[in-house]
């Protein structure tokens, strides 16, 4: 509802919406620096990446300095899903069921080029990318990415999340088993 | 709700003399593992029936990284190939890479110059204690020895360090070639190896105080899994869980291939068949692969990297740009592919879990008509179940563990 | 080394009336002594091999197959026998026709033949008879063909859930160089 006072220059906006919104980003910019430091992971392990998955969360690369240390086993329990090697068609809906699984809100880590595109095994048998399955927020290339890499990308991802909104409650509806993903 | 129930239903329940009398429930429960179970190193699922806490019965599925190993090589170059051989055992891809370009000389009838077959030892025996440790470590992970895990990577790292200057990847090495290797040890290499090795002796006797006298650990893997030795050569076990078994069979001394017969070693010779003792196996090779390696930097003299057949192998880039034989040599290996003579071959050596053995089938083009892969740890994944039979569920994880299943060479 | 055994093998199943049972002997590259056998005395030849005492044959490293596409028989399954006492390895050979593609099973002789068969049937179509659990081992079920066939595309890929759209230009991160800061 607009009134001749709109029209007046130089106004300093104390509407009630313009309060409320400004609360609503401090809201999301506190809980975006909570979210991003407090990355629970669930390492979807499947292939060599793996390996070099090991030397980032042992002692010498120590993924806890960036507050996404603990894996957990139980997508319930976790909100980085880290895609670490290669996905093949036999394993495609696993992955698909584990992303759902994984409460809102998630984000997803294509941890080598397999993850990323598939790598060089173009064939009969291998996903060419898990983002054709699951939305990706971050790819770290390489064959396998060499943990400092990785690092990186994981710095990018808190970056992406501390700019993301957040809210307490998503006004979304529950995600039903079995639905085509979102897109975010 | 049929009569009958509602009949019954009318009927007054006599009731039992005692609750204590009431029957046990006495069904099978079937347990599913995997395929994302941190257990299962992420690409086997087992369906395991259980009669209370034992396994009665255990299936294995896996396939959950096949990833066409064999399509894909027989649509590349022989010396393309070399990539992926990296990717079937990701923890020791040199010894991978070894075998094959093995295999592919057998079938050429290829002699390698020494300093390549040293270096070749060298870094195989390297990738040997690299699997080894990882090995070690995971097993010591899953029963709840973190100490263990960190320090078996930190072991691992060192050695890794030692390869990146090498051959410029950690894990994926790419490092032989058909008919040498790629590239010689840099300057100085040898001396800071033999240092770095001294550390990870030291790493590895710590795990080894760690775990060979800890109560916990003997008490979960002694007379685990148990396979006696007639078992194990008739389910096709090899390398060290077929030793641990008691049959002294190792392809280094039945076969000799590169250095391996100019070498003093030993083969360690479990009695038990036991999960145990195909521990104790991997750390008494750590110890052998220790002592090889520092023999082979005794023995190594300078010398040539690679074959000098141009039919075979890549030019110096001096000969490419000024004659023109280096020129053709160069246009045909890069364009067509090594011509690699009509016939097959079986090569085989010893990898850190057994016999790696590549069948090839050339047609004399420049790619590979077959190769088959017999990756190490195939027969002895499948034969889980046979182990399995009658232990306990919890068994299940160091049994699992310790005969090492790799996802890349088992399920190509 | 081996060639004792392959010309006892010649010598032993030498049949004038249907053919002789192992034929075409010839000594492999490296080594290991080759030779043909075929299909229907396999089982014969293999408990021999294992039994007698001679021999030992007692593990079956690898077993494969091969399609020779365009040849006539089509498939061959490949043996790779080891004796560990004797320390001798020698290669059976087995040819089959494409339409009539089966083959005893040896699983009753060595235990570790399981997968091998399972992986010939899996990647080549090659049935076996009296196999304790003929089953594919890598692909799924719902998987139609046998992807190791030279006559399978190599990109013939059969999707088990429906595939997204992909973001045709994802964002970039800063590169190394272009790293401000
Ligand atoms: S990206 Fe390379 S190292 Fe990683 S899983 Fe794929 S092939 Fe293996």
């Amino acid at each position: 509802m607009s009134t001749e006072l709109d029209a007046i220059p130089g106004i300093i906006p104390t509407r009630r919406d313009d309060a409320i919104g400004a609360l609503e980003k401090m809201v999301s910019k506190g809980l975006g620096w909570a979210r991003k430091y407090s990355l629970f992971q669930y390492p979807f392990v499947t292939a060599c990446c793996g390996m070099e998955y090991m030397t980032l969360a042992a002692a010498r690369y120590d993924l806890d300095r960036f507050g996404a240390a603990l894996p957990r086993f139980s997508p319930r329990q976790a909100d980085l899903l880290m895609v670490v090697g290669t996905v093949n068609c036999k394993q495609a809906p696993i992955l698909r069921r584990v992303w759902e699984t994984i409460s809102e809100p998630k984000w997803v880590v294509a941890f080598g080029v397999c993850a990323s595109s598939g790598g060089f095994y173009d064939n009969y048998a291998t996903v060419q990318g898990i983002d054709r399955i699951i939305p990706v927020d971050v790819y770290v290339p390489g064959c396998p990415p060499r943990p400092e890499q990785v690092l990186d990308g994981i710095m990018m991802l808190q970056a992406k999340i501390q700019g993301q909104h957040h809210q307490f409650t998503e006004g979304k509806p529950l995600p039903v088993l079995g639905q085509a993903p979102r897109q975010r | 709700m049929s009569t009958e129930v509602k009949e019954a239903l009318k009927q007054p329940v006599a009731p039992r003399s005692s609750e204590l009398d009431a029957p046990l429930q006495s069904k099978r429960m079937l347990v599913n593992l995997g395929p994302s179970h941190p257990a299962m190193h992420g690409t086997a699922r087992a369906v395991v029936e259980l009669e209370g806490e034992n396994i009665a019965s255990c299936k294995l599925d896996i396939g959950f990284l096949h990833r066409g190993f064999e399509k894909s090589c027989e649509n590349v170059t022989w010396t393309q190939c070399f990539p992926y051989t990296d990717r079937l055992n990701y923890v020791s891809s040199i010894m991978n890479n070894v075998g094959f370009a093995l295999a592919v000389e057998k079938l050429c009838k290829l002699e390698v110059p020494e300093r390549a077959q040293y270096l070749r030892t060298i870094t195989s025996e390297i990738h040997r204690i690299c699997d080894h440790l990882t090995l070690v470590g995971a097993l010591g992970l899953e029963l709840g020895a973190m100490t263990v895990f960190l320090y078996a990577i930190e072991g691992r790292d060192l050695l890794w360090d030692r390869l990146t200057e090498l051959c410029g990847a950690r894990l994926t090495s790419n490092y032989a070639r058909i008919g040498g290797v790629s590239r010689d040890a840099p300057e100085g290499w040898l001396e800071k190896t033999s240092a770095t090795l001294d550390r990870v002796v030291l790493l590895r006797d710590e795990i080894d105080a760690l775990l060979t006298r800890n109560r916990i650990f003997v008490d979960r893997t002694r007379k685990v899994g148990t396979v006696s030795r007639a078992d194990a050569l008739d389910l096709g076990f090899t390398g060290p869980c077929l030793r641990a078994s008691g049959e002294p069979y190792d392809l280094r001394k039945a076969a000799p291939y590169l250095v391996y017969d100019r070498l003093d070693f030993d083969i360690p010779v479990g009695s038990n068949g036991d999960t145990f003792d195909r521990y104790l196996m991997r750390i008494e090779e750590m110890k052998q692969s220790d002592k090889m390696i520092r023999q082979c930097f005794r023995d190594m003299a300078p010398g040539e990297l690679v074959v000098r057949d141009f039919r075979y192998v890549l030019p110096p880039k001096p000969e490419v740009y000024g004659t023109i034989e280096g020129v053709m040599a160069h246009f045909k290996l890069i364009m067509e592919g090594i011509q690699v003579p009509a016939g097959e071959a079986y090569g085989y050596t010893e990898a850190a879990n057994g016999e790696l053995g590549f069948y090839l089938v050339s047609d004399g083009s420049g790619r590979p008509y077959k190769l088959g892969l017999r990756a190490p740890g195939w027969p002895m994944l499948a034969a889980l179940p046979v182990i399995l039979q009658g232990a306990l569920l919890s068994d299940l994880v160091p049994v699992f563990d310790s005969i090492n299943m790799i996802g890349g060479e088992v399920e190509q | 080394m081996s060639k004792v055994v392959i010309d006892a093998l010649v010598e032993r199943f030498k049949d004038p009336v249907q053919g002789d049972g192992v034929t075409g002997a010839y000594e492999g590259a490296g080594g290991d002594d080759c030779a043909f056998v075929k299909r229907e005395r396999l089982v014969e030849v293999c408990r021999f091999l294992r039994d007698d005492a001679e021999m030992q044959f007692n593990m079956a490293p690898y077993i494969t197959a091969v399609d020779y596409l365009g040849q006539e028989p089509r498939f061959e399954v490949v043996y790779n026998l080891l004796s560990t006492t004797r320390n001798w390895r020698i290669r059976l050979r087995v040819k089959v026709a494409e339409q009539d593609a089966v083959l005893p099973s040896v699983c009753g002789i060595w235990r570790g033949a399981n997968w091998f068969e399972r992986y010939c049937f899996d990647m080549y179509g090659i049935h076996f008879t009296d196999h304790p659990d003929h089953r594919r081992l890598y692909m799924y079920d719902e998987f139609v063909g046998h992807p190791l066939r030279k006559d399978y595309p190599l990109r013939g890929r059969q999707p088990l859930v429906t595939e997204l759209e992909v973001p045709a230009e994802p964002f970039r991160g800063p590169g190394p160089a272009e790293r401000g800061e």
